[in-house]
């Protein structure tokens, strides 16, 4: 009882100078909340993801900012909880940010609702709602170079390039392996597009979250023998597959993952059991001999200031949070370019740029990314960009592309884009922006 | 000293029976109700409001739900997730399909289907007990994770199974501030918290008690075991649903079955416990001290790691967070495994006798 | 027929592998009648310790020999579960005496945070490689009979060897040996074996130690199955119905529960699953439990709840 005497004023002093501590925005920085999860089930994938993120806003500070004007960055842990990840907006928010990633479909869902309000872009790289492609409705939202739907595309693209062409697809078997959350479920309805048209047979197996245990998924895939398994999941849930997949003996050629099931993280405690499992990329894959990270290596990394261990500069999921910095940092600077270079700038206005975001290949040459991104290029109607992608195949060692660039199908995507959004305006009593609308 | 009930004297039924019978009580109750209702909504701000004002007074009405169960009528419950969980989607559902619903009817319906899942899923209460009891209560959880992932029909057919509510009103004014939701949030609590004292203090609550303490003593003396257990799990339920749909409606806004899931189910348990069994004060305290002590140390270890000149990256904040948020719950159940509220009743005891020792 | 038969053989081999985490909750229970909701956090704090041990020794010493490596590091995990074993029983156990079960119970949730935490920080939060040489693909067997041959999962039977093999141990440690019989000794009546000068304390030291080294064992072979991250503390709410179907006080009940949950769980997700959108294990094996313990209230093993009124 004596130290509970003891401890509990001092506790109690510091509760309440922590209270105080207000949070200050600072005036002349461009603040850039980080949302991550480096612990959890999702920590082994997040963690790289994040390291990459920060290290590219730490190269922009080197080379002197945004047209001058630095950047401020703060981590937050999600766990990749949504409340976890509101929380952390919801403190973040005070410090003006300039844009906010969520790296979770869940938390992206709870924040759109709350960025228009707060006016601040949300932007998704290869994830969140597919939807929200369709800038009229989804005015916060950018799922810019890709979303889930393009992936469900592509990945059948390649599926029936190997089959021969979409009329050999029919009749044959495709089984969907899926998280067992808004992410996982997100293909269904492309997927289930995709069968009605061309014939094929989807079979769908959830997998309970946080997916540890699918003996009896594989035991299904063992009976049903598909003719390919697409692997959506996140975390843990993928090198389990994949190990699930080599004790079934399901052959991991046929197997096709979604970009957040083509990495390392999922790969390498299985190495050769691997071997042949393909994934689809957010157009960059593993590129460890890019000019980007190159760059990266000499200048933050040589001088002790990298984020994470330097092995990890150059893998899928690092590109990936560099790419995802880099396009929040292009619409900062297209930002500049209407509401003045080197000021710095709000929400709404970052919101501007990020629809205004004209990346030429020209551009993202100098910018590093040659032979790892082509163009990207938003609009008011279109958020997304573009929407090419690659597949990688692991091959025991390292990831290696085994494909040409492809690009999902506007035909299929756009009437679903459009269809799935109007449903979102009615529901939410939202109208459509005009042309006029979009000057802003 | 400060404490004494000295002179007051009471002439009538009604004063010997109200639920502060000592008119300091009286006094501090009012006035902590005015600072709640009047002066917080001045003083706080906005992040105060939508990061631990308004998940307190929701987390402390389902403390007070779950308090019921475990700690009045002592069946340990690990489903209170679920019984959130159906409350939340069964608001919603009611809200969005039926046209022209009103919020609150809306959240008391959501109330009602969680009291029948919870009544349903407390049937195995009158045969099996203690732990094997806590344990198949997770059937609930995890049965209730797995319907609202995979029946569509409670998240509207959408194809994310990710729902959201917005535009929320009540009795004509709009709650879009943090003030008005934290207000609504906090006169439920009052009315609700209101409620369950009368029950606990009436033939109800006794019966509940004595089924915690020896309930094969209790079924002879003439109190019906299954009548007592499961309206136990009647009202515990209703009161957790209802802080389900609030939760989901006025905090999260959007979500997605895993709000509900076996973790929450942990951290209610947990305010219970830490709060101090069996006291509706004690769901107050522990939903108080669960909701901000992570918010707390998340500020204050990187403040400490400041002032100690070295910079420290959120996995290590998070981890301690694990490892202190593990080693107060210990300390605390060492030091009084009573809870927060027999903290609090022995202070008032030592005001009582101040400046004698006992 | 033999899909049948390749699901039956898939459920007893996972049921082993349950029954192997659930030894740890009945030891535990067993002894000294606290349920041990840290026994998850201590399966992967000691698989994290033995797969960054099996990491580390390499480099520091120079062996190189993957035999040599795993016994090391499976020793030297082995030491650091019996030093959690001791500071949990010094710090916690001995200072919440004679306290009743929610609150020891509640404690022990305290101290899973607490290892989850800790393990973290200490070995780190990627997924880790144990390599105890387990062969990964599967052997189809009896091909004569069955075309393309029945499914095993070589894996997954020396799993369910090793696990039966650890309980044989436990067995003839608790019936053979003097410990044994002290342990059953405090199981059976905590004042009397007092009475006759049975150290409590030490005997609740053993108890945790030897669970351990059990969680050790799971973690091994879990963490070998899946690697080793964090996801590996919730195996212990898969095996929690095995625990309880089988009853809370018998070693041989975490064995036949976990066969019967194992079998369940994967025969429902299999045939069942499909009619209702797949995903049923979970709550399928919790629901089979609950159901046992209706007819049998203390679980099918369990020792009968006596009350006195």
């Amino acid at each position: 009882m004596k130290t509970f005497k003891l401890v509990l004023p001092v506790l109690l002093t510091a509760f309440a100078l922590s209270a105080t501590t207000t949070v200050h925005a600072q005036s002349k920085e461009q603040f850039v909340p980080v949302l991550s999860y480096r612990t959890g089930p999702y920590g082994p994938n997040g963690t790289p993801w994040a390291n990459g993120f920060v290290d590219y806003l730490k190269l922009m500070n080197v080379k002197g900012g945004i047209n001058g004007v630095k950047i401020s960055y703060e981590e937050c842990e999600t766990g990749y909880d949504t409340a976890r990840s509101v929380e952390c907006y919801e403190r973040l928010k005070s410090k003006n940010p300039s844009f906010v990633q969520t790296l979770s479909t869940g938390a992206t869902f709870a924040i759109t609702e709350k960025a228009p309000g707060d006016k601040i872009p949300v932007v998704t790289v290869g994830y969140g709602r597919s939807e929200s492609a369709d800038g009229a409705v989804f005015k916060w939202n950018f799922p810019i170079a890709g979303t889930y739907w393009v992936a469900a595309d592509t990945i059948l693209q390649a599926i029936a390039k190997k089959e021969g062409d979409w009329s050999s697809i029919k009749g044959k078997k495709i089984a969907l392996v899926y998280h067992d959350s808004p992410f996982g479920k997100e293909p269904i309805p492309l997927m289930q597009e995709r069968s009605r048209i061309h014939g094929f047979e989807l079979q769908l197996l959830p997998v309970t979250a946080p997916g540890v245990e699918q003996k009896a998924t594989w035991l299904q895939v063992r009976q049903a023998r598909p003719d390919y398994v697409v692997l959506w999941g996140w975390g843990v849930m993928n090198s389990t597959a994949i190990k699930e997949a080599q004790a079934t003996g399901y052959p991991r050629e046929k197997m096709y993952g979604v970009w957040w099931a083509g990495a390392e993280p999922d790969v390498k405690d299985v190495a050769d059991g691997a071997k042949g499992y393909n994934a689809v990329t957010i157009q960059h894959g593993a590129e460890p001999n890019s000019d980007i990270v190159k760059t990266l290596l000499a200048q933050l990394h040589s001088k002790g200031q990298g984020t994470g261990p330097k092995e990890e500069v150059g893998q899928v999921l690092y590109l990936r949070g560099v790419m995802s910095a880099m396009i929040g940092i292009e619409g900062i600077r297209a930002a500049q370019e209407r509401f003045g270079k080197g000021k710095v700038m709000t929400g709404e206005q970052v919101r501007w740029g990020l629809e205004n975001l004209n990346l030429t290949q020209a551009k993202l040459d100098a910018l590093g990314f040659k032979g790892v991104m082509r163009p990207i290029s938003t609009s008011c109607m279109d958020h997304m960009g573009a929407a090419w992608t690659r597949i990688h195949t692991w091959d025991g060692q390292k990831w290696v592309f085994t494909s040409d660039w492809m690009q999902a199908d506007e035909q299929i995507l756009k009437p679903l884009v459009k269809a799935t959004a109007d449903k979102y305006a009615t529901e939410k009593k939202l109208v459509r922006r005009t042309g006029q609308d979009c000057q802003s | 000293m400060f404490y004494r009930e000295n002179g007051q004297f009471k002439t009538s039924y009604p004063q010997d029976q109200q639920i502060f019978p000592i008119a300091q009580d009286r006094v501090f109750v009012v006035l902590l109700l005015l600072v709640a209702f009047a002066a917080v909504p001045f003083f706080a701000s906005d992040y105060m409001f939508r990061a631990i004002l308004i998940p307190f007074v929701i987390m402390a009405m389902a403390a007070l739900g779950v308090n019921i169960l475990v700690g009045y009528c002592g069946q340990i419950s690990l489903g209170s997730g679920a019984f959130m969980a159906v409350g939340a989607y069964g608001a919603y559902n009611f809200f969005a399909r039926v046209p022209e619903m009103p919020l609150l009817p809306a959240l008391l319906l959501g109330g009602l289907c969680a009291t029948a899942f919870g009544v349903l899923f407390g049937l195995p209460s009158l045969r099996v007990r203690g732990l094997y009891l806590a344990v198949a209560t997770l059937a609930a959880q995890f049965f209730a994770d797995w319907m609202f992932l995979r029946v569509k029909w409670f998240t509207l057919d959408t194809p994310s199974g990710s729902v959201s509510v917005s535009n929320l009103q009540v009795f004509g004014m709009s709650l879009d501030s943090d003030v008005s939701k934290y207000l609504f949030c906090l006169t439920l609590l009052v009315v609700i918290a209101l409620l369950a004292k009368n029950l606990v203090r009436g033939a109800i609550g006794r019966e509940w008690m004595a089924i915690r303490d020896m309930d094969v003593a209790a079924a002879v003396i003439g109190i019906r075991p299954m009548y007592a257990k499961l309206s136990a799990f009647a009202v515990s339920s209703f009161i957790i649903g209802v802080a389900g749909s609030l939760w989901a409606f006025i905090y999260l806004g959007s979500w997605e079955p895993s709000a509900f899931s076996v973790d929450q189910s942990f951290r209610l348990l947990f305010m219970v416990i830490i709060g101090g069994m069996g006291s509706i004060m004690g769901g107050f305290l522990g939903a108080a001290f669960i909701v901000i002590l992570p918010i707390f140390l998340n500020q204050f270890l990187p403040m400490v790691a400041g002032l100690a000149g070295f910079e420290i990256s959120t996995t290590v904040v998070s981890h301690a967070e694990l490892m202190i948020f593990g080693a107060m719950i210990v300390w605390f159940l060492i030091v009084e495994p009573h809870g927060l509220a027999k903290l609090w009743s022995i202070g008032k005891q030592k005001m009582r006798v101040w400046p004698f020792p006992y | 027929m033999a899909f049948f038969l390749e699901t039956l053989l898939g459920g007893l081999m996972a049921g082993m592998l349950y029954s192997l985490v659930a030894l740890g909750f009945v030891l535990i229970y067993k002894a000294s009648g606290v349920f041990n909701f840290a026994q998850g956090a201590m399966v992967l704090f000691a698989a994290l310790a033995m797969a960054r041990f099996a990491e580390w020794l390499p480099q520091l010493t120079g062996l190189t020999q993957p035999v040599l490596v795993n016994l090391i590091a499976f020793v030297l995990a082995g030491g650091v579960m019996f030093m959690v074993a001791w500071l949990i029983e010094r710090l916690v156990l001995r200072r919440l005496v004679n306290q009743e079960g929610t609150t020891l119970l509640m404690a022990t949730l305290g101290i899973a945070y607490f290892l989850e935490g800790l393990g973290q920080t200490i070995f780190g939060n990627d997924i880790y490689k144990i390599d105890i040489g387990m062969p990964k693909d599967p052997v189809m067997a009896f091909d004569h009979v069955f075309p393309g041959g029945l499914l095993i999962n070589q894996e997954d039977l020396i799993a369910a060897l090793i696990a039966a093999l650890l309980v044989a141990l436990l067995s003839l440690f608790f019936q053979k040996t003097a410990t044994g019989r002290a342990l059953r000794a405090v199981a059976d009546d905590h004042q009397a074996a007092q009475s006759i000068g049975i150290p409590l304390n030490r005997i609740w030291v053993i108890v945790w130690c030897v669970a351990g080294v059990v969680a050790l064992v799971a973690g091994m072979i879990w963490g070998s199955k899946l690697g080793v991250q964090f996801s590996l503390a919730t195996i212990a709410l898969r095996a929690l119905p095995v625990v309880i179907l089988g009853g809370l006080t018998s070693v041989p009940g975490a064995i036949i529960g976990g066969l019967i949950i194992g079998v369940g769980e994967k025969l429902s997700e299999v045939f069942l699953g499909p009619y209702v959108g797949g995903g049923i294990e979970i709550w399928f094996a919790y629901v089979l439990a609950l159901l046992f313990l209706l007819v049998r209230p203390q679980g099918l093993f369990g020792e009968k709840i006596i009350d006195r009124v």
